[in-house]
C-alpha cells in the first residue's frame, strides 16, 4: 500500500484529540481497518471521513463506542436499501409507460 | 431576512444555562446530524440551524449580543463598534466543535450580526466540506465516454464520464470538495448521475429492450425487418409463423458495460404483431376463406 494512502494513528490521535484506545475500538467493531507497519500502526486515508464523524459522535454528541457501533451498522444498512431503492427504481422505469 | 429565534430552535427557554443549551444542542444534533440522516436534505438544513443557534447561545458575548439587539438586529454593528472602542476583548477560546461539514454555512441573519468574528477558533482540523452535485445527462450521452466539464462554486471542473454510467449511480472525486478547516484536507466532490431517457430503448444495467411491430404477413410467412439498434441498423430474419411477445436476442447491441472496455450488453426485441385495418372486399373475402379452410382443417 502506497505510504502517502497512510494516516498514523499517532497522528490522528493528536490532531483530533482522542485516545488511541477508542481508533483500537472502532478497529476490534471492524469500522475502520488498522495496518501496522515496521511496528506503526496506520488507518487508510479513504477512512478518514468515516472516523471523523465517529469521533464527532463520540466527543461532541457524547455517544458511547456501542452507540457508534449500532449507528455505523445501521447507516450501513440504509446506506445498502438506498442502492437497492435506486436499482428498484431504475427497474421500475423499464416497466412505465411501456 | 428575518430575525432567527436561537433560543426556539434548541428548544429551550431564555434563562436556558450553559450546561442547559449544551445538553439541548447535543440532544437535537444527535438528531439531526446529516451524518446519521444520510440524503435527508430536511435534516441537513435543521442541523444548520441547530448549530448556528449553538454558535450563537453557547459564546457569553455572542448570547449577550443576541439577547440585547437580536431583534434588532440592525443595530448590532453599531453595537459592535461601540464595544471596540470599549476595548473589550473578543471571545472565548473554548474547544467547540465547528463541523467542518455542515457548520460553515451560516444563515444571513448570522453573517449581518456576527460577520466572520462571531464563529469561534477551532484549533482542530477538520477536512472540508463534501459537495454533493448532480450531473444531469441523456442517455444517448452516456453511449460512449467522454469529457464534461461542469461548474461547482464557481469552479470548472472537468471529468471523464465513462460509458455505461447508471442513472443515479454516484462517483467521488477525493480531494475536489470544499477546502479543510484550519488547514484541514479538502472534502471530497461526489457527483449523482441523473439520466434522462431520450430514446425508445428501455436500459436495465448493459441490456436494452425494445418493441418492434411485424405486419401480419411478415409474422405468418417469415421474412426480414430492418430493426433499430442504439447505433445503427441491422436486418433480421424472422422465422414463419412468429407469434405477438416472441423475444429476440441480438448479442452485443445493448448498452456498453460500466468500465470494460469494448464490452456491451444485449438488445432485447420483443415482437409484436399489427393486424392490417380497412380491408377490402377482396381481403374480406379471401380472410374469409382462409378463415373456413382452418374450420374444416381443424375439423
Amino acid at each position: 500500500m502506497a505510504a502517502n494512502s497512510l494516516i498514523s494513528i499517532e497522528q490522528v490521535c493528536t490532531q483530533y484529540k482522542v485516545d488511541d484506545t477508542f481508533i483500537r475500538a472502532l478497529n476490534e467493531l471492524g469500522h475502520i481497518q488498522v495496518i501496522v507497519q515496521h511496528n506503526d500502526q496506520y488507518i487508510i486515508r479513504d477512512q478518514l471521513k468515516d472516523l471523523e464523524s465517529m469521533i464527532y459522535f463520540y466527543t461532541e454528541l457524547q455517544i458511547n463506542i456501542e452507540g457508534i457501533d449500532a449507528i455505523a451498522n445501521l447507516l450501513k444498512q440504509i446506506r445498502e436499501l438506498q442502492d437497492e431503492l435506486m436499482l428498484t427504481k431504475n427497474k421500475l422505469n423499464l416497466f412505465e409507460n411501456a | 431576512m428575518e430575525f432567527i429565534d436561537y433560543y426556539k430552535i434548541l428548544e429551550i427557554p431564555k434563562s436556558a444555562t450553559e450546561d442547559e443549551i449544551k445538553k439541548a444542542y447535543r440532544k437535537l444534533a444527535r438528531k439531526y446530524h446529516p451524518d446519521l440522516n444520510p440524503n435527508n436534505k430536511e435534516a441537513e438544513k435543521k442541523f444548520k440551524e441547530i448549530n448556528e443557534a449553538n454558535e450563537v447561545l453557547s459564546d457569553p458575548e455572542n448570547r449577550k449580543k443576541y439577547d440585547s439587539y437580536g431583534k434588532d438586529w440592525k443595530q448590532a454593528d453599531a453595537y459592535e463598534q461601540a464595544r471596540r472602542q470599549q476595548g473589550q476583548s473578543r471571545r472565548s477560546s473554548g474547544q467547540q466543535y465547528q463541523s467542518g461539514e455542515y457548520g460553515g454555512d451560516f444563515s444571513e441573519f448570522f453573517e449581518s450580526m456576527f460577520g466572520g468574528g462571531g464563529r469561534r477558533s477551532n484549533p482542530s482540523r477538520f477536512r472540508g466540506q463534501d459537495i454533493q452535485a448532480e450531473l444531469h445527462l441523456k442517455l444517448t450521452e452516456v453511449f460512449t465516454t467522454h469529457k464534461q466539464t461542469f461548474s461547482i462554486n464557481g469552479k470548472n471542473i472537468r471529468i471523464t464520464v465513462p460509458a455505461g454510467v447508471e442513472n443515479g449511480q454516484v462517483i467521488k472525486l477525493a480531494g475536489h470538495g470544499a477546502p479543510g478547516a484550519n488547514g484541514g484536507p479538502h472534502g471530497d466532490l461526489f457527483i449523482t448521475f441523473s439520466i434522462e431517457n431520450n430514446t425508445k430503448f428501455k436500459r436495465e444495467g448493459s441490456n436494452l429492450y425494445a418493441n418492434v411491430d411485424l405486419d401480419l404477413y411478415t409474422a405468418l410467412l417469415g421474412g426480414e425487418v430492418l430493426v433499430d439498434t442504439f447505433d445503427g441498423k441491422v436486418k433480421l430474419k424472422v422465422a414463419p409463423e412468429t407469434r405477438a411477445g416472441t423475444n429476440v436476442k441480438l448479442k452485443g447491441k445493448g448498452f456498453p458495460v460500466y468500465k470494460k472496455d469494448d464490452q456491451f450488453g444485449d438488445l432485447i426485441i420483443t415482437y409484436g404483431v399489427n393486424l392490417p385495418s380497412k380491408l377490402s372486399h377482396e381481403e374480406k373475402e379471401l380472410f374469409s376463406k382462409l378463415k373456413k379452410m382452418r374450420d374444416h382443417g381443424s375439423e
